[in-house]
């Protein structure tokens, strides 16, 4: 199966490594970063764009555009890495839907476009006959949309109840076992690369209702939109009330959670038992969901990172090689 | 509840067989045998929770046993919740916070752990709920949150009810 991999940053670059350590039986036939882009249909060399991007900075030539690429490259499907906006998902948006346009599957890791129009994109896709995967946008490398149409592909969802932003879980944690204040935590944090230059959208909740609204549109076809999710961030916590939850043996975490009946979507840092299965430490995700048939199940992994956010996208990728894709 | 039943044996497992068939949770038995009492009747005192509606039919189903109830003593409310509220408490005064949850009648702050850093600094609460049904608790809790907006104060709620 060939990809046009577009974003070559830390999770295009964990894909790319994946790919050439070992045979998927997928081929990157072009590449494209900010600033360069590279095409050849007989496959693209790995190691050698992956040492050229180190030492220059670009994986390829000035000229060579993503938009060019999604246009008029030779691929089976389309696979979108570049930055999340969460104004108006683009340019990946624009990627997606010229690829899906063309016929081509697309999978993603960006929020963006996923959050924004993911109901016109299932339409466009369903018209096309292609597959739109985005497994990588929610709690990183828990498989939780394969879990949700898959293993689980017969039950309701009731409620979704989840840990899914981990600059906000380490925060917490650290805050909770060295009774560190909000500053001196999120200080931490971002020496260790846990937390954003601006970590706004992580602290106030925002990453965390942009997963919901995509998780609720999922499973339910919503239609929401992030001003339907009621949002705290955990910015205003003091380690107080870390301590004084911790006398009653709970602790606080910022939890996402999305009801169907009455119809809830919220984001807010809760009071937990310790021992409740969504108390995970440090920048772990951890997701419940509550069904008719399966009953509680909750997943736990980690919410991001190069190579645990290419193991989701190639998930997706061999699905589709799997089920649509009839290889040579 | 205090119950008195007939001083033989097996009686006590009489009483408590309806008790746990109505659905109730028995906490604690006192079981006390008045060495100088010439009454063949013991008294025993068994602490139980127990949806209210239930209470007046296990009366009945004791009575039918030979066991009769002397007396009960209820705790009206059952729900309990606690919440850990965080910002200028104090100066956006506190028992008016608690008084408008007070004044519903349905429930009430049984409790209020404070911490204040510092003079300026925000403050931290952990305030306990009480209610009577389910209903009146989240009766409250919408109150609490209603006032948290007009106070600028963070509630921070548990993720499940905790009865
Ligand atoms: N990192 C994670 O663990 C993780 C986990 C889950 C989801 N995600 C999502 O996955 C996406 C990628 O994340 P990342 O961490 O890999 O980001 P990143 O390290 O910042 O990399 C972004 C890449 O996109 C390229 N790019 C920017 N604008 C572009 C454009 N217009 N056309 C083509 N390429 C463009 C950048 O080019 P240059 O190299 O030239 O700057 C860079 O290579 C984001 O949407 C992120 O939210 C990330």
């Amino acid at each position: 199966m060939k990809i046009a991999l577009l974003g070559f940053g830390s999770v295009g670059q964990g894909i790319a490594r994946v790919l050439a350590e070992r045979d998927l039986g997928i081929t990157i036939t072009a590449l494209a970063d900010s600033k360069s882009g590279i095409i050849d249909p007989n496959g693209i060399s790995l190691e050698s764009v992956l040492a050229r991007k180190e030492q220059t900075g670009s994986c390829g030539k000035t000229g060579i555009t993503a938009e060019e690429i999604v246009r008029t490259a030779d691929y089976d499907a389309l696979v979108e890495v570049t930055p999340t906006n969460v104004q108006d998902g683009e340019p990946a948006l624009s990627h997606i839907r010229t690829a899906l346009a063309r016929g081509k599957h697309a999978v993603t890791s960006n929020k963006g476009p996923i959050a924004i129009a993911l109901p016109q994109l299932r339409a466009l896709a369903q018209g096309r006959g292609v597959q739109l995967r985005y497994e990588a946008t929610v709690c990183g490398a828990i498989p939780i949309f394969h879990t949700l149409e898959h293993g689980l592909g017969g039950n309701r969802f009731l409620a979704i109840r989840g840990v899914m932003n981990g600059t906000c879980n380490y925060i917490l944690s650290r805050m909770a076992a060295e009774g560190l204040t909000y500053d001196q935590a999120l200080m931490e944090a971002r020496q260790l690369g846990y937390a954003e230059a601006d970590p706004t959208y992580d602290v106030r909740g925002i990453d965390t209702a942009i997963k919901l609204v995509i998780l609720a549109n999922s499973i339910w076809g919503l239609g929401a939109r992030l001003p339907d999710v009621d949002v705290t961030g955990i910015d205003r916590v003091t380690p107080e009330a870390l301590s004084l939850a911790e006398k009653q043996d709970c602790t606080v975490r910022l939890i996402g959670e999305a009801i169907q009946e009455p119809s809830l979507l919220r984001v807010s840092p809760r009071i937990l038992s310790k021992d409740h299965p969504l108390v995970v430490y440090g920048t772990l995700n951890a997701i419940t969901l509550e069904t008719d048939l399966a009953g509680e199940l909750t997943f736990i992994g980690k919410g991001a990172g190069s190579r645990e956010t290419a193991s989701a996208v190639i998930g997706d990728l061999i699905f589709i090689r799997d089920c649509y894709v009839k290889g040579p | 509840m205090k119950l008195e039943m007939k001083d033989t044996p097996g009686q006590l497992v009489t009483a408590l067989k309806p008790i746990s068939e109505a659905g109730g949770n028995i906490i604690a038995i006192v079981h006390q045998r008045d060495a100088t009492s010439t009454s063949d009747t013991i008294d025993v005192q068994v602490v139980l929770e127990l949806a209210e509606k239930r209470l007046g039919p296990l009366i009945e189903d004791l009575k039918q046993h030979g066991v009769r109830v002397q007396r009960i003593g209820k705790e009206r409310l059952i729900h309990r919740r606690d919440f850990i509220i965080i910002g200028h408490i104090v100066h956006t005064d506190l028992s008016d916070t608690v008084d408008q949850i007070d004044r519903t009648g349905f429930s009430e702050v049984s409790e209020i752990q404070m911490v204040m850093p510092g003079i300026h600094e925000p403050s931290t609460a952990r305030i306990t709920i009480k209610a009577t049904h389910a209903d009146d608790m989240q009766r409250a809790v919408e109150i609490l949150r209603r006032i948290a907006v007009h106070k600028d104060i963070l509630v921070i709620e548990p993720v499940e009810e905790v009865l």
